[in-house]
């Protein structure tokens, strides 16, 4: 479930992708387009008759809605992202969780699949632990977890690692092409947050190779021919 | 005399960080690196409205032929919090409340202007890290050196004692032509002050351009002249 969400997502970003000639670098305060008949969208604003960029990042303008494409910058968490977290501390109703981004998030007692004795609460989960959860509601200033849902839960094993999490979805891939091709070629098992957290388990062969893959897309996110490029690093025979 | 000394600019130098910058005018060379936003300890710093910056600026000790005694310094924090207050006016701090969005610098070779050399470094650093924020900022120091007025003065410049003397006014101006942060060293009569604004305006829509391809990709070196990455 909580990888169908994000390939759902990637999908969506894919078919963004087909316009490419309308996109380009912006810097914050720069007018992107002007005249009458846009509208601002993402990180951007209308003053007068021009469109005017908030942040750094890739100008996007379909149809008459101008909006900005982030490429850098910590994770923003919204309602409903899977995320892949380490606990950081423990209290008396819940595990306090490491996420990346702004805020540290908290998953309560409650919202665990099953029971639990209060007063052994790092029976399930213990300080380090990593757990994939989903982000249930973000307030300002705090982030809750659940781990109701299916797939989600604790993390045994493995090791983690981070990369920026706007380049998610050149991880997953196209309905999540180049996941799958990483596990094939490693032999690892992997789950990808939407955080930039990336969870990776198998022999210790295989794990490295796929750190290595996993670092080489984020280096190279926005180059063409990405695909070709790491199935000769993974040595895909065609 | 409204000639800037040949700028260099780079960003992504610091693969550790969030985002990070170099600028170089002449011989001042200043990184920056920013972390963030995350989240701000001790708790009680925390403001429950809006996020906020920290800026910390420092000389490294071989940047001046004296060696520079590091750490923090009267003059190092004086510069760090009008760094601070230079680009938090353009920076939409209200997105994360409770967060800090920590700015360093560091001047690897002072020659005069490094507070506005690190403000430029540290505005393209921040935009680079996909902080949101309204304008980009640029900054230059304008001097008047007796009577004349010159743009981006350099330490000689500065210690210049006969006639009138030496001013050294640094400004940061945002990409909107406003002021977000200025100072003034010395003495200097209303009418030239006015020059003074306007050199400043003119020399900061050239560094924001170099800013801006940098941001881009470019390494600029207008030693050299620019080259792709």
């Amino acid at each position: 479930m909580a990888e169908t969400k994000i390939k759902q997502e990637v999908e969506e970003i894919e078919e963004e992708t087909y316009e490419k000639s309308e996109r380009k670098l912006v810097i914050p305060g720069e007018t992107i387009v002007s005249g009458d008949d846009y509208l601002p969208g993402d990180f951007t604003r209308k003053e007068g008759d021009n469109i005017i960029a908030n942040r750094y990042g890739l100008s996007d303008v379909r149809g008459r809605v101008v909006k900005i494409i982030p490429v850098s910058g910590v994770f923003e968490p919204r309602r409903g992202n899977t995320v892949i977290g380490r606990v950081e501390d423990i209290t008396f109703s819940g595990w306090i969780v490491d996420i990346g981004g702004p805020y540290g998030a908290f998953l309560p007692l409650a919202e665990c699949p099953r029971f639990i004795n209060r007063n052994n609460i790092d029976e399930f989960a213990g300080i380090g632990d990593v757990l994939n959860a989903k982000i249930w509601s973000v307030k300002k200033g705090s982030v809750d977890l659940t781990l109701k849902s299916r797939g989600l839960g604790k993390l045994e094993g493995g090791m983690i690692i981070k990369i920026n999490s706007n380049k998610v979805p050149r991880v997953i891939g196209k309905e999540g092409s180049m996941i799958n091709l990483i596990k094939d070629k490693t032999g690892t098992e992997i789950t990808v947050g939407q955080n930039g957290f990336i969870w990776v388990r198998g022999e210790l062969e295989g794990e490295k190779k796929a750190e290595e893959t996993i670092k080489l897309i984020e280096r190279e996110a926005s180059s063409d021919g990405l695909t070709e490029k790491i199935e000769n690093f993974l040595g895909v025979k065609k | 005399m409204d000639e800037i000394r040949p700028m260099r600019a780079e960003v992504g130098i610091i693969p550790n960080a969030d985002g990070s910058a170099l600028f170089a005018s002449g011989k001042t060379v200043a990184i920056a690196a920013v972390y963030g936003p995350k989240q701000l300890h001790p708790a009680n710093k925390r403001k429950p409205d809006r996020g906020i910056i920290r800026c910390e600026y420092n000389m490294l000790p071989f940047s001046v032929s004296d060696r520079a005694r590091p750490g923090p310094s009267r003059r190092s924090k004086e510069i760090s919090l009008v760094t601070e207050s230079a680009l938090s006016a353009v920076t939409d701090l209200s997105r994360f409340p409770g967060s800090v969005i920590d700015v360093q610098i560091m001047i690897l070779q002072a020659d005069a202007g490094t507070r506005c050399a690190g403000v430029n470094a540290a505005a393209m650093a921040l935009a680079h890290a996909g902080i949101v924020m309204r304008e980009m900022v640029s900054s230059i120091a304008i001097g008047k050196i007796d009577d004349k007025i010159v743009v981006d003065i350099t330490k000689e410049e500065e210690d210049w004692t006969e006639g009138e003397g030496s001013t050294d006014i640094p400004f940061s101006i945002t990409s909107n032509n406003e002021v977000t942060h200025l100072q003034l060293d010395g003495y200097i009569q209303t009418k030239r002050f006015k020059e003074a604004i306007d050199a400043a305006k003119n020399a900061c829509s050239k560094i924001l351009e170099i800013q801006s391809r940098a941001l881009k990709g470019e390494i600029v070196d207008e030693n050299k002249g620019g080259k792709k990455k």
